[in-house]
């Protein structure tokens, strides 16, 4: 009945759309992307995952993304331009469609909307992210391993929390194998800019740090630090072919089992609004393959990662101590509550630093 | 030491796509003409460059057909501004949406592609002096090229007839056209060099900074090599200058971040700019009268016949 | 035999009336060939930019929403253009009047604070936006230093102001860390005309701005002054007109047009301050002005007509899977034949006999 309802609903949209070339039986799906397709990072994961989906479920749905469309006055548009060329489920892949996505969320109340890495919701507009701290703290322990220096470089794009959970994480894990590692942080201020993640990878390395972890989308910095010898860690995408010799592994965003997951139940008429926040357990992410370490080293990270994924250790097991020395509440049970990841704005103890802006 | 080393390095590799941008743009100018459009040329420089090394194997190749696709972009504005007599900072801006249009087509074919980037010279003996060994010989050879290219302007501007010539039609082609200069032909001579070495500063970033090509890799440096011209006031020494600070602010900025030192990054990064209206302003009070800019800059020219 | 062009005695009006279609004409044949080229069948995919985006009400409303804050911008820089002052630093001039205004709007946020905000806001944005823009201005009448070069500077010093703000003191308490500030509260806000559509006051705002400009050109005396100081400044000066002061007013006119732009998209279709609020509205403006000719009614086709390439050019990429790319060479293409067909309202071609040095030493 409801999808019933929902067709009649698309047909009445197609009604009023020019042209009007629609084909009644095939789920239209859209999604707006942030970056261009081609770059190499957080929008081609998506746009793999896309195809993925395609091929997967290509006879039953139409895909559609818009491309490069900035956070600012014309998200809005785009998001709304592919709710009435018929897109019954759209995925809005940056955080800052948020308040876009909610609006037009609002307006289209039969439209159902998936929004990456947010935390405003609706009726019919989920969120989905991915737990990538649990890979962070993976990288920590390896880079304590392989690190000579005792001293990791560290690329930031934003101090949002999903990027200070991640340094927090790295440091954690780290300090499982080393407690006296030190973490030099660059912000970029920015996701992309191949040229001053390069000069960031550059700025690290010069101040002594032997090993590159990366917020930023971009391979540049694994780039330099397989030109200069050192290890570095991917990010986004499989980045081996930038440094053969470097990359120790890399978060791989792997959104496709969840978009083929999320279109068919769509297609089923099940589809409700969540919140997913996945992790190694559901393959919301995966870890590339352990690479250029030594068999001890790739041992202790995979058996970390059954660990992770079993769900027998958390890398924010209570107790977690802030910079200041102070202990932080533990709300979860053992470890931090899934709340105090998402919005985390502190560091942990170890960390130098200070959170720009704060 | 070894710090200061690295990050002299760093600054003379990020500033060298900079220098070969502003180079082409100082010529560009001092003809009297105002191209807005050298990110637009950039990165269109950038796509290509990157697409013939990574099919030819050759660096070189990639170069050389960057300095073409350059030159190419830059006809397509002599043939409005010169040619047509169109609005020169419309046609530069329109020149730069092109430009990124046309890039993002071109490097559609090979995107997740890489290639061997430049290599770091090595000359046995000197390379390995201490200290100054690996800054003045152990670069790309791009870093010296673009020196080297920057000399080259700096004597034909102020030692050869033609130069001369040149800075005539960007000062007052009014008068260099009554002398019988040809004052169009000239102009359009000082485009394609500015687009040349746009594109070489494009292709610079594929083919030695990070060897891939992503679109809108060029992120806004063909916009601070026209500030550096300015920044310049349009003299091929204070250039060289001027884009070694822009490049040093930008290294070390980051080098504060990663020793911890919290000073906002907006405030030194917008220190460059600044920078460049203050010294503009000195130099336009120095010297009584009017700017040191070309004073023909930017308008069109119609010979009268 | 060679091709020169020269300058015709006056503008040539059935040029003027027939350039923009020669232009669209040699655009149509280009993008045919292009479409051609990309195996997408030309008709359906000019009938998507041009056509489709026209015949239903959501598209005209966001067309007018793309064009409010280019058609006022450009108006402002027509004056200075005109004037011959070259005001390129529009898009800083958007971005201080959009933080200004936002500053009332953060600071008043949450407070009780009654419908007289966003007047106050919309004043600020265009004060600060005309500020802005008279540093340039000064700096040239005053010390002789190219408004061109330091009202482009200025530009980063604004983006690199505002980012600062959204990441540092202004930054939502409840937005994680991300850059931008709390949603702005209603009486903050520009309201909109239509229900559940965009379009927002700030339409009203752009069309009485070209009614003004219209006004001020056409029917007064600082009108001619500023028309005449542009085309012949050498009368200008006999006839006793300050052209310094011109360039003060029509910088700070052009500022405060783009600063209150700024603060109607922010307080408008944006909703609070961010980073990126500005996808080049500044720059984009200057190439509406001068395919609007300069002329306040030409810049509101001008500005229409460039909104409806961006609408047209997503609605490409949903319906026939254009990539942006071929949209952003495509306006390129279409400014470059507009510019050039115009430039023949003023110049015209002729075959002359070469032997030009002969030609040119003689005289």
């Amino acid at each position: 009945m409801k999808r019933a309802l929902f067709a009649a609903a698309a047909l009445l949209m197609a009604g009023c759309i020019n042209g009007g070339a629609w084909a009644a039986d095939k789920l239209k799906v859209g999604f707006i992307y942030l970056g261009p397709v081609g770059d190499l990072g957080w929008t081609y994961q998506h746009e793999l995952a896309r195809q993925a989906l395609v091929k997967e479920l290509g006879d039953k749905i139409e895909t559609t993304f818009l491309e490069n469309v900035p956070e600012g006055p014309d998200a809005e548009r785009a998001i709304e331009q592919l709710v009435r060329a018929g897109n019954k489920l759209i995925f809005t892949t940056s955080f800052g469609y948020m308040d876009p996505t909610l609006k037009v969320a609002k307006k289209y109340p039969n439209v159902h909307f998936e929004h990456c890495s947010g935390y405003k919701r609706d009726k019919n507009m989920s969120t989905y992210s991915a737990r990538w701290y649990q890979g962070r703290y993976i990288q920590g322990q390896i880079a304590a391993k392989m690190s000579k220096a005792g001293v990791l470089g560290y690329i930031g794009s934003f101090p949002i929390p999903e990027v200070v959970s991640g340094i927090n994480a790295t440091m954690l894990g780290a300090q499982t194998v080393n407690p006296n590692i030190k973490v030099k942080i660059i912000w970029v201020n920015s996701w992309f800019d191949p040229g001053k993640e390069a000069d960031a990878a550059k700025a690290l390395l010069d101040q002594g740090a032997d090993m590159i972890m990366q917020h930023t989308d971009s391979p540049a910095a694994m780039q330099v630090a397989g030109e200069r010898g050192k290890l570095a860690f991917g990010q986004d995408s499989e980045m081996i072919k930038f440094g053969p010799k470097a990359q120790l592994t890399s978060i791989l965003d792997t959104w496709a089992p969840y978009y083929i997951e999320r279109v068919k139940a769509e297609l089923a008429g099940t589809w409700k609004s969540e919140d997913t926040w996945g992790g190694l357990d559901t393959k919301m992410f995966e870890m590339a393959p352990y690479t250029n370490m030594p068999d001890d080293v790739k041992k202790m990270a995979e058996d970390t990662q059954a660990a992770i994924t079993a769900g027998k250790s958390h890398p924010f097991k209570c107790p977690v101590v802030a910079q200041d020395g102070k202990e932080v509440e533990c709300k979860g049970g053992d470890h931090l509550q899934d709340g105090q990841i998402l919005g985390m704005n502190f560091y942990v103890k170890g960390i130098d630093d200070k959170i720009p802006g704060k | 030491m070894e710090l200061v080393e690295a990050i002299i390095l760093s600054v003379l590799a990020a500033s060298t796509p900079l220098l070969l941008a502003a180079t082409g743009e100082l010529v560009t100018e001092r003809s009297g003409v105002l191209n807005l459009g050298v990110e637009g040329m950039m990165i269109v420089g950038a796509a290509c460059g990157f697409g013939a090394a990574w099919l030819s194997g050759s660096i070189i190749f990639g170069a050389f057909c960057g300095v073409v696709a350059g030159i190419l972009m830059s006809l397509i504005f002599a043939l409005m501004a010169l040619g047509l007599a169109v609005n020169q900072v419309a046609t530069g801006l329109a020149l730069t949406i092109l430009g990124i249009g046309l890039s993002g087509l071109i490097g559609a074919g090979f995107v997740g592609e890489r290639i061997t980037p430049a290599p770091h010279l090595y000359i046995p003996g000197l390379t390995d002096i201490p200290l100054a060994g690996r800054i003045l010989f152990g670069e790309d050879a791009f870093v010296y090229l673009s020196i080297a290219l920057v000399v080259g302007v700096w004597w034909f501007l102020y030692r050869t007839r033609a130069g001369l010539i040149l800075r005539a039609c960007g000062d007052n082609h009014v008068s260099a056209h009554a002398l019988g200069y040809p004052v169009l032909r000239i102009r359009l001579y000082a485009v394609m060099f500015g687009g040349a070495c746009a594109g070489l500063a494009g292709a610079y970033l594929p083919l030695a900074y990070t060897p891939f090509f992503i679109p809108g890799m060029t992120a806004g440096r063909g916009w601070i090599a026209l500030a550096l011209t300015v920044f310049a006031s349009w003299r091929p020494a204070r250039l060289v200058v001027g884009a070694y600070l822009f490049g040093a602010v930008t290294i070390l900025q980051l080098h504060a971040q990663g020793a911890g030192i919290g000073i906002p990054s907006q405030f030194m990064s917008s220190l460059p700019y600044l920078a460049t209206i203050i010294v503009l302003v000195l130099l336009s009070r120095a010297r009584t009268g009017g700017s040191t800019a070309p004073a023909a800059l930017g308008t069109v020219f119609v010979p009268d016949r | 035999m060679r091709l020169v062009l020269e300058k015709r005695a006056e503008r040539s009006t059935i040029i003027a009336l027939i350039s923009p279609l020669i232009a669209i004409g040699l655009t149509i044949v280009t993008l045919c060939i292009l479409f051609a080229i990309l195996g997408k069948n030309p008709i359906s995919a000019l009938a998507v930019y041009f056509i489709d985006p026209l015949t239903d009400g959501y598209s005209l409303q966001e067309i007018a929403v793309k064009a409010t804050p280019l058609v006022m911008i450009a108006i402002g820089l027509s004056l200075c253009y005109l004037a011959n002052a070259w005001n390129i630093g529009a898009e800083g001039q958007f971005l201080i009047g959009a933080v200004a205004g936002s500053w009332l709007a953060v600071k008043t946020q949450g407070t009780d604070a009654g419908h007289w905000v966003l007047p106050a806001m919309l004043a600020l944005g265009a004060i600060a936006g005309a500020l802005y823009a008279l540093i340039p201005a000064i700096c040239k009448v005053r010390f002789g230093a190219s408004e061109i070069l330091t009202s482009l500077m200025l530009v980063y010093v604004a983006d690199l102001l505002l980012d600062y703000l959204v990441r540092g003191p202004w930054r939502d308490p409840q937005g994680f860390n991300f850059p931008t500030t709390a949603e702005f509260d209603p009486v903050a806000t520009v309201p909109t005309l239509i229900e559940g559509g965009r379009l927002h006051l700030g339409s009203i705002v752009a069309l009485l701005v070209v009614a003004a400009g219209a006004v001020l050109l056409g029917r007064t005396i600082k009108g001619f002054e500023i028309r005449v100081v542009g085309a012949a400044p050498r009368a200008a000066r006999f006839g006793g007109f300050n052209a310094n002061q011109l360039v003060l007013l029509t910088f700070a006119i052009s500022g405060a047009l783009a600063g209150l732009a700024g603060i109607i998209e922010v307080a408008g279709p944006v909703g609070h301050l961010q980073p990126g609020i500005s996808p080049g509205y500044g720059f984009t403006a200057i190439i509406v002005a001068f395919l609007g000719r300069l002329n306040p009614i030409g810049i509101l086709i001008a500005g229409l007509f460039l909104a409806l390439t961006f609408i047209g050019g997503e609605q490409a990429q949903i319906a026939m899977k254009i990539p942006l790319d071929v949209t952003k060479v495509f306006q390129g293409i279409l400014l470059f034949y507009v510019l050039a067909c115009d430039s023949l309202i003023l110049y015209r071609f002729r075959l002359i006999s070469t032997s030009p040095k002969v030609q040119s030493g003689a005289r």
